[in-house]
Formats: C-alpha cells, sequence, structure tokens
C-alpha cells in the first residue's frame, strides 16, 4: 500500500512536471476545428502559492474533462481548449499587470483567477476599462458586484450567515457568546461586521473581537482576552488566514480551550487542504461552513474527487475552492455554446440563468452575477474531513449584504439596464 | 495575585520567544556588526529541521524514542543551521565586513535563496546535502596535522569532500525512499507536533500554563545561561570578546581573527536554529516562518544596546510584558475605575494590531533618549 501511494506521488510529480513544461498544452486525442486559448491566473510563487496551485490544478483538469468529451462546440464548430499560466506571484500589482497582458496580447476570451480579495480589487480595474472578462472562484466578504466580474464562490449570506444561526442555535454551545477572530484584513473585518450584527438581532452578545496581523503568529494575548471574556466557554468565530490558524487552534488547545471545556470554534477559512496542513488532532470537534464539503456522498461529489485523485495524486484533496473553480470552468463552456459565439458581452448574455449540476448540487447563475449555492455545517473529524451535520436548500447570493450596516436595502442585477451594480430594493 | 502571576506569565512567555530569536542576532549583529538578514531564514532551517527528525523519529527503528524526538532536535537544529552559517561566513560574509550595505543587501538575497530551496528541493535531499556540508567542512579539520601540513593536503581535502557527496547523496535517498512525506518537494507549510508529553498544560498555585510556553522559557534559559557562561569563561569565549573589541590588537597577539569569525557566526546562526524549534511548537513551519521574526529580533538587539547580552535579555521580557500589557487590555482590570477617556485609548489599542503599533511607537520614543538601547558599550570602540 505504502509503495503504490509513492509510486502514485511519483507519477504525480511527473505528469506535474510534463504540463509545467508544455506550458498551453492540456489537450488529449480527438479531432477538432479549432482552438481556443483561456487565461488562468493565480500565483504560482510567494505566500499565495500554497492554496492557489490547487485551483490551476482543478482548472487544468476541468479543461482536460471538457476536452476529453470534444471540447466547446460554437457555430457547429468543435473548438479544443488551450490555456496560458500566468503567475500572479502572490503580488497585486502583478495580477493587473498579468490580467492586461492575457487581455492584450493574448487576447484571451476570459481569465479564470484569483484567490486573495486584494488581488480581485487590483484586477477589478483592468476588466472594467477592456471589458473583459474574469472569473473568481473564492468565497468571499461580497460588497462588491462587478459586470465584468462572474463571482462563483459563496458570500456571506451562503457562508457566514447560516453558520452563525447554527451556531447561536443549535450547536453544543447554543446561546453563548460569542467571541471574533481574524487576520488582519478587508474580508475578516466585513464579515465579522456582518457577524456582529446577525448575533445582535438573533438576541445573543459578542463579548469581544481582535485581529491578528497578517504574518503574526503570537497569540497569547488574544487567548488571555477569550478567557477572560469567556470564561465558562462560548462560541469564537475564526477568520484567521491560512498559517495563522496552526499557531492559533496549537496555542488554543495549550491553553485548554477546547471542545470539552465548552470552546466551539467555528471557521470559515479552513478546508479539507488546510485541515491537513493543522493537523485534525488539533481541530476534531470544532467546525467548519463551506459549499462544498469532500465528505458529500453524491455521485457527483464522489467523481469530483475520484478524478482529482486521479489525475495528481491520491493523497491530495478537494475543497470549497476548487469546487468553485471546477464549476466555473463549466459554467463559461455551457454559456459559450449557448450564445455561440466568444465574445464577451454576448457571453455575459447568456451566463445569467446557467445550470450546472455541481459536485455540491445544483447551482444556478443569478443576475447579479453570483451563484445560488447550498450551504453545508460540519463538524472536523479525526480523519480530517468534515461530518456534514446540516444542508440548507438552495441559497441565493446577496452581492451587498442586508445585515451589513452599509449596504442594507441594496441588491444588484446586470440583466435590466436600470438597475445595475446597486440599486435600492 | 493569580492575574498578576498570569500576566507576568504571558509577558515572559512571549518574551522568551522574542529573546530565543534575538539571542543568535545579538552576537552575530551585536558582537560582529554584520546584519544579517538571513537570520530569520536560519531560523527557518532549525524549524524544518525539527519537522524532519519528527518524521525520522516516526519510523519503527526509532520509534520507541519517539517522545524525546525534539530534545534531539534542539541539537540537530543547532548544527544544521550552524554548518549552512558556516558556510554562508565562509562563502559571502567574509568578503564583505565593513560594508554594511554590501552585508544587508548580500543576506538579503541569501534569505531569499533559502526560502526558495525549501520550497523546491525535497526536504530528504536538503538534508543529504546539509550532511555533505557538515561532513565536507569538518572532515579536513579533523585530520591529524602532520596530513593537514603535507604538500598532499589539497587532495585529501578534495576526496573528503567527493566522500561527503556521497554520503550525503546516499542518505539523501534513504530519507527519501523511507518518509513519503520528505520525497517531494512543496511550498505547502508543513506541521510539528509536539510529543505527548508536551502538550496541555500544568498547575502551579492554581493556575494552568501551557507546557509548550515552559518547554520555549527552558530552552530559552539554557541557550542564554549557556552562551554566556561560553562567552565569559571559555578560551574561546574570551578570544571572541577580544576580536569584538579591537579587532587588529587580537590579531597582533596571535588570534585567528578568521577562526574566531567562522565561530562566531557559527554558534549565532546556530542559536537560530535552536529559536526555529521553538518556533515551530508555536505555529506551523514553512519557508516565510522565519520572516515573520526577523523584525521584532532587530527590535529586541537595538532596544537592548547592541552588544550586549543581559540588554538583549531586558529588552526582550520588557517587550513581551508590554505586549501583553497592553494587547489584551490588562490596564483595565489592575485598575478597573480609571477615568473614561483613559480607559477608551486603552481599549482603543487592546487589540493586537494597536498593541503593535504602540510597542512601535514606545520603542521609537525611547530611542529618542537613549539611543544606544538600554545598556550601551562603554569605551570607545575601534571602528570610530
Amino acid at each position: 500500500m505504502r509503495i503504490s501511494r509513492r509510486i502514485l506521488a511519483g507519477l504525480a510529480t511527473a505528469s506535474l512536471a510534463v504540463t509545467a513544461t508544455s506550458c498551453g498544452g492540456g489537450g488529449t486525442s480527438g479531432s477538432f476545428d479549432d482552438t481556443v486559448t483561456v487565461g488562468i491566473l493565480h500565483s504560482l510563487s510567494g505566500t499565495m502559492a500554497i492554496s492557489e496551485s490547487t485551483l490551476v490544478d482543478t482548472e487544468k483538469m476541468a479543461i482536460e474533462e471538457i476536452n476529453a468529451a470534444g471540447g466547446v462546440t460554437v457555430g457547429g464548430k468543435s473548438y479544443k481548449i488551450e490555456y496560458i499560466v500566468e503567475d500572479g506571484a502572490s503580488d497585486w500589482p502583478t495580477f493587473a499587470e498579468k490580467s492586461k497582458k492575457l487581455i492584450d496580447q493574448d487576447g484571451v476570451p476570459v481569465v479564470f483567477g484569483g484567490w486573495t480579495s486584494a488581488s480581485r480589487k487590483a484586477m477589478l480595474p483592468v476588466y472594467e476599462s477592456k471589458d473583459a472578462f474574469l472569473y473568481y472562484p473564492i468565497q468571499y466578504e461580497a460588497q462588491e458586484c462587478s459586470n465584468n466580474i462572474f463571482y462563483t464562490g459563496a458570500t456571506p449570506n451562503q457562508q457566514s450567515e447560516p453558520a452563525t444561526d447554527f451556531m447561536y442555535k443549535r450547536s453544543p454551545a447554543a446561546g453563548g457568546d460569542f467571541f471574533l477572530v481574524g487576520s488582519d484584513y478587508v474580508f475578516p473585518r466585513t464579515s465579522n461586521t456582518i457577524t456582529k450584527a446577525q448575533v445582535k438581532q438573533l438576541g445573543g452578545k459578542v463579548v469581544g473581537e481582535d485581529y491578528l496581523p497578517l504574518g503574526n503568529t503570537e497569540v497569547a494575548p488574544i487567548i488571555s482576552k477569550i478567557k477572560k471574556a469567556l470564561p465558562e466557554g462560548g462560541i469564537i468565530i475564526n477568520t484567521l488566514n491560512g498559517d495563522q490558524n496552526v499557531a492559533f487552534f496549537k496555542q488554543i488547545q495549550d491553553a485548554g480551550i477546547t471542545p470539552s471545556s465548552g470552546y466551539y470554534v467555528m471557521n470559515y477559512s479552513i478546508a479539507e487542504e488546510e485541515i491537513s496542513t493543522i493537523g485534525p488532532e488539533f481541530l476534531e470537534g470544532h467546525y467548519g461552513a463551506w459549499n462544498y464539503m469532500m465528505s458529500i456522498d453524491t455521485p457527483a461529489s464522489k467523481k469530483f474527487a475520484a478524478s482529482f485523485k486521479k489525475r495528481w495524486g491520491a493523497d491530495r484533496v478537494v475543497a470549497d475552492p476548487q469546487e468553485s473553480a471546477y464549476n466555473m470552468v463549466y459554467l463559461w463552456k455551457q454559456a459559450v455554446e449557448d450564445a455561440g459565439t466568444f465574445d464577451d458581452n454576448a457571453v455575459r448574455e447568456a451566463l445569467v440563468g446557467q445550470k450546472f449540476d455541481a459536485p455540491q448540487g445544483p447551482v444556478e447563475v443569478m443576475p447579479n452575477h453570483h451563484l445560488s449555492q447550498t450551504v453545508r455545517i460540519g463538524e472536523i473529524n479525526a480523519e480530517g474531513g468534515f461530518t456534514i451535520l446540516e444542508e440548507t436548500g438552495v441559497v441565493l447570493p446577496q452581492a451587498w449584504n442586508q445585515k451589513h450596516p452599509s449596504s442594507k436595502g441594496f441588491a444588484c442585477d446586470w440583466t435590466d439596464p436600470s438597475k445595475g451594480e446597486k440599486y435600492k430594493l | 495575585m493569580e492575574l498578576l502571576l498570569d500576566s507576568l506569565f504571558n509577558g515572559v512567555a512571549i518574551g522568551s520567544v522574542l529573546l530565543v530569536a534575538a539571542l543568535g542576532l545579538a552576537i552575530v549583529f551585536g558582537l560582529m556588526g554584520v546584519i544579517n538578514l538571513a537570520h530569520g531564514e536560519l531560523m527557518m532551517l532549525g524549524a524544518y529541521t525539527t519537522y524532519v527528525t519528527q518524521l525520522i523519529f516516526k519510523l519503527p527503528i526509532l520509534r520507541p524514542f519517539y517522545d524525546s524526538y525534539i530534545i534531539v532536535s534542539i541539537f540537530l537544529a543547532f548544527i544544521v543551521s550552524g554548518v549552512v552559517g558556516i558556510l554562508l561566513e565562509k562563502t559571502i560574509i567574509r568578503k564583505l565586513y565593513g560594508s554594511p550595505l554590501e552585508t544587508l543587501l548580500a543576506t538579503w538575497g541569501v534569505s531569499l535563496i533559502l526560502q526558495q530551496f525549501v520550497r523546491s528541493v525535497p526536504l530528504a535531499y536538503g538534508t543529504g546535502l546539509v550532511i555533505s556540508l557538515l561532513i565536507g567542512l569538518f572532515l579536513p579539520t579533523s585530520f591529524p596535522s602532520k596530513i593537514k601540513e603535507s604538500i598532499n593536503f589539497k587532495y585529501f581535502k578534495f576526496s573528503s569532500w567527493i566522500f561527503a557527496a556521497l554520503t550525503g547523496v546516499l542518505t539523501g535517498s534513504i530519507i527519501s525512499s523511507s518518509v513519503s512525506k520528505l520525497s517531494r518537494a512543496s511550498a505547502r507549510n508543513v506541521d510539528v507536533t509536539a510529543p505527548s508529553w508536551m502538550r496541555g498544560q500544568v498547575e502551579i498555585i492554581g493556575t494552568a500554563f501551557p507546557k509548550t510556553r515552559l518547554m520555549i522559557i527552558v530552552i530559552t534559559l539554557i541557550s542564554v545561561i549557556a552562551i554566556t557562561v561560553f562567552l565569559n569563561q571559555s578560551a574561546w569565549g574570551m578570544r571572541i570578546r577580544a576580536v569584538t573589541q579591537n579587532r587588529q590588537m587580537s590579531d597582533c597577539l596571535g588570534i585567528s581573527t578568521e577562526k574566531v569569525d567562522i565561530i562566531t557566526f557559527g554558534i549565532g546562526s546556530g542559536l537560530a536554529g535552536v529559536a526555529g524549534v521553538a518556533v515551530s511548537l508555536l505555529g506551523s513551519v514553512g519557508p516565510n516562518v522565519g520572516g515573520n521574526y526577523i523584525v521584532g529580533c532587530f527590535m529586541v538587539v537595538v532596544l537592548g544596546g547592541v552588544g550586549n547580552l543581559l540588554g538583549t535579555v531586558l529588552a526582550s521580557f520588557g517587550i513581551g510584558i508590554m505586549t501583553d500589557l497592553i494587547g489584551a487590555g490588562r490596564l483595565l482590570s489592575i485598575w478597573p475605575d480609571m477615568p473614561l477617556p483613559l480607559s477608551n485609548t486603552i481599549n482603543f489599542f487592546a487589540t493586537t494590531s494597536m498593541a503593535r503599533v504602540m510597542i512601535f511607537a514606545l520603542i521609537v520614543i525611547f530611542l529618542q533618549f537613549k539611543p544606544t538601547g538600554l545598556f550601551p558599550q562603554k569605551g570607545r570602540m575601534v571602528e570610530n
């Protein structure tokens, strides 16, 4: 067993090397009438490379799957999808620069890219000024609605709101006080503003919040505060970034802040990938909220996980961001086929209303360029996965959050010219 | 009382992480005057050494001794970072003594190289490389002096490097084939799990303390004591102090300044490795782990007064206690009915981000009044 895993891992590295050298490849057998080149823009170096490279892998896999099934058919002609991978280098201006290159120089009809909100904010003006189209696959803080971006990740009402509701009403710490912890940047702060408003509505109490500067791993003062604010246990909402979670969970466990002593942490940035890095022994019994979890027991979900493992190695896992990345490639293909052209404006129109049977279940593109999705609450188990506790029905996306004081009562609709980016409901 | 104890402990805990990280720098920067921006990356190597040691101790042969891997890794980390530091000194820093700006740029470059190295080289082969360096650097020096003085010594040196390279490749491939996690390069952060006896907490006088924090305090204490004893009691320590005070005079009196430089830099780097072990117990281990500490390290050394270990110790505990007092808003619980404007100000700074701002500001103000730090070096420096 161990040997075969190692061989598989070796094969995966070898195949990775092959695709890396044959940049712009990714095709399989079959005869096509023509080719179309799309852009993939994620960080392949720097701090974000760890997370973003998994999206590149997923997008390549989706493209290969589409090609294997005959490519994209436009106007009776079959097109093979080829891709150009650019490295955003975890540097936000680079994302903008590479976007310009992909649009102007390579003339790609679509770019799949981004992870951090900062990179998206840097790219947004480029796509708007050139009227090009970016597909962005990450769960984010919303409060944005661009005609030139298509968001396939969750908005706060598709992740944090159902999660807060669960924690306050049905978790073992139900009715307890809240403490909010996050990294110091836009997503945690916006997300926590929404959570605070929601907790107030529910009749609960937020007894403290603190933000760790990015890169800082000294959580001792936060632990003292949690112990002071929640002496008998309670609910902790965690929006820390990747690495900082390791420091946080190691140290709170040592300080006795564990589920067995009444502290339950709800996480918005910890997926299967992060659980395996942090170690399930630190996370067991805490919660997570996502649209997709690897443990979803449906044929579509199992097939997605299995093909990813087959393509990239048996020890790899799939998580929510990857599922979003996978969906967006397919949704683009469907929209292009419906529009009958690669032209941006026609594709944009055809995109709204597209339905796709995603690994998480059915999703549909809404007029605000976000997806309707299913929300799941899971408890982290010893095997490093989620035990799914709850599943909502399909939740519609709110680009402008209805609990955030600055956007209450606003919505976005790009199908109606009189409404657009932000109109009053 | 309990509050005070808790606060003091937290302060000491935060301070000892700073201290153990800054100790090596205090020697390299403080005693030698070398601005080593790769110090953080030497820490990172120490942290990765802990990770590799942990995985090797999970092999069936070493499994019974698993609980002691952390102790072993302290020594290994010292050696690994020390050896890399010595290589760094021999190849780059030696050529740049007396030109701080160039040293700064060169070591920054080294730090980038080391970061990319751990990202793109499988750790098993990285281990092999360190082993070859270790053998290659030290095998020739261990030959009897008769061989060393002979004309053919360069052949001996050459062949020992070949031997070293072969051993390195061999260990690299053995490790890579027996520990699958180390056989592939990955930019992913990895995780060190403390052995079970180090997890959880102990109760002292009614207050619970996390064991890993206590362990870090112990590591720090031992390092400080060991380095103080070494510098003040041993012959090499005396030579190091002599060279730092007056290089030319020491040279004239027959001290091999070259050797002193290597030893000083090696020890400083080795201590960075030990700091890496401590840091790996707190958070995750990744290519950027050292970079997060480097600013704090320089802050401690400058605040403490360059070239003074006692200053470094006091500065780090000072910063630690201040971080806890401000960041956790403890002043409010010590003095609950302070006037409203004051308590609002304190509340405003009682977040981790703002506490950092406050501490930086306090240090800047302090350095305005005492630009040479807490304990400036007395007397004239030869460079001036």
